[in-house]
């Protein structure tokens, strides 16, 4: 953990320091949190979630109720991965009097920092193997940091000559890292930097309800795998 | 105390547990046998929560217990193979433990005492050896005076002399009044221990009675040669 803010301090601080321009330190860092938080995140909560499991034998047969059991879990990990994040990346951006992003780059790391623990558990309660379960938890690292990005654009070329505003905002809502870096740069009103969802973005939503759907979506990114996770959980056999 | 009624388990395609119906009486201590695989550990676990069965009823006291947990405080299960965190010390697992459950339970200190869990309790769980870590699991299960206890497998594992005061400790259950369930493969053991004995057979109870019954339904003075009777006789039909 301490080395997970460690090097988001790092990084940042080397970020705010190698360049002048704030709008680009930004924008550095931005790909930098939507990169590195939700893989950590994944890894980080897979791993503890699968050492726990060992020790589940016998908090279960405690007087407490799985649902506890699984909250605490999920809550414990991920609020000690949003700290550690919170200080390894808050921490330089205030010493290098970089207040303006800051708040916003902030509450979108942690926002992603708890969706995607909850989809580590929904891997692991889904994999009993562990092998499955981090390979799992690394595949959706990959679809939504990677190839989510890659196939949208191949539909866009590929279904060129038809209007395509619409279906390219849904296809936005589909994945949180791609929602998350539009919710950013809508507020660091450098829009001409995000292309063609962003834009789009800016044109039908005007700016403050579509930041509201979009914080919604998110949320809903937040809850639902949890959710899900601690229904597989329920119903497991320890 | 407590009661199963029919409780069936199946993981995939075998059948763990098959319409399994079982008793005990406050004051009784009743030994689960049967091969490896039978079911011993899954019907345990079932009890406890642990597993859940896929269909039948558990009842405590009179009261179904089905996905809830507060009827927990009154057990105290001891599991065949213990596995801690490895990073905490013995006073820190005893500590947490001891939090989840609230603080009005009186506490059981004998085992603590008995078993010299005193002198390792600032070592590292990661650090302890299994008969070590056997010792902690049994203390933690006697530690607040449970109703009932579910003991997997108890001695295995333990040295001579803490397994027999672990017996001990069982046997001092029955005079007042306690239930106590525990699975084994030592036909001396469960001689010395039990009142009835249940008979596990590819997940179906083969035998439930008591000692002496068996005895005298078998014609054999000798528990095991007695068991072994009954099987040859009963698992062919």
């Amino acid at each position: 953990m301490l080395a997970y803010a460690s090097l988001l301090f790092a990084m940042t601080f080397a970020l705010a320091s190698l360049s002048a321009d704030r709008a680009q330190t930004a924008i550095s860092l931005l790909n930098l949190v939507l990169l590195l938080v939700p893989l950590i995140s994944l890894i980080f909560s897979t791993i503890y979630s699968y050492n726990l499991r060992d020790f589940l034998d016998l908090l279960l047969a405690q007087p407490v109720s799985r649902k506890g059991v699984f909250l605490g879990q999920y809550l414990g990990v991920s609020s000690a991965l949003a700290l550690a994040y919170l200080v390894g990346t808050g921490l330089p951006l205030i010493l290098s009097g970089l207040t303006e992003p800051l708040a916003w780059i902030l509450a979108i790391g942690v926002l992603l920092n708890y969706i995607f623990s909850g989809f580590a558990f929904l891997a692991v309660n889904w994999q009993s193997d562990r092998v499955k379960g981090m390979a799992s938890a690394l595949f959706i690292w990959f679809y939504t940091a990677i190839l989510f990005d890659a196939l949208v654009l191949f539909g866009l070329v590929a279904f060129q000559d038809y209007p395509l505003e619409k279906p390219a905002l849904i296809l936005s809502f589909l994945n949180p890292i791609d929602l998350a870096r539009i919710l950013v740069l809508l507020k660091l009103d450098i829009s001409a930097l995000m292309g063609y969802t962003g834009a789009l973005y800016r044109n039908l939503f005007g700016s403050w309800w579509g930041l509201v759907l979009a914080c919604a979506v998110l949320l809903i990114w937040a809850v639902l795998p949890v959710i899900l996770a601690m229904r597989l959980f329920e119903k497991r056999d320890c | 105390m407590i009661e199963l009624k029919q409780i069936s388990k199946r993981f995939g395609r075998f059948q763990a547990l098959d319409r399994v119906s079982l008793k005990a009486a406050p004051g009784e201590v009743l030994a689960i046998m049967g091969p490896n695989g039978s079911g011993k550990s899954t019907l345990m676990k079932s009890l406890v929560g642990l597993v859940l069965p896929d269909s039948g009823e558990i009842r405590f006291k009179d009261r179904l217990i089905q996905s809830k947990s507060s009827w927990r405080h009154h057990l105290g299960y001891m599991p065949q193979i213990a596995r801690y965190p490895e990073n905490l010390t013995v006073a820190e697992l005893m500590a947490l433990i001891k939090d989840l459950r609230s603080l009005e339970e009186s506490l059981d200190l004998d085992l603590f005492h008995a078993l010299g869990i005193e002198e390792m309790e600032e070592k590292k769980l990661g650090a302890l050896s299994g008969g070590m870590r056997q010792k902690v699991n049994a203390t933690l299960a006697f530690l607040f005076a449970p109703d009932l206890l579910v003991l997997d497998e108890p001695t295995a594992s333990l040295d001579p002399l803490s397994s027999e005061t672990l017996k001990q400790k069982i046997l001092k259950q029955k005079q007042v009044g306690k239930s106590v369930l525990l699975s084994s493969h030592l036909i001396t053991e469960v001689e010395e221990l039990a009142d009835r004995l249940v008979y596990l057979l590819e997940g179906k109870i083969c035998f439930d009675d008591s000692l002496e019954s068996l005895r005298a339904q078998t014609g054999q003075n000798r528990l095991g040669a007695a068991l072994a009777e009954w099987v040859r006789v009963h698992a062919t039909q």
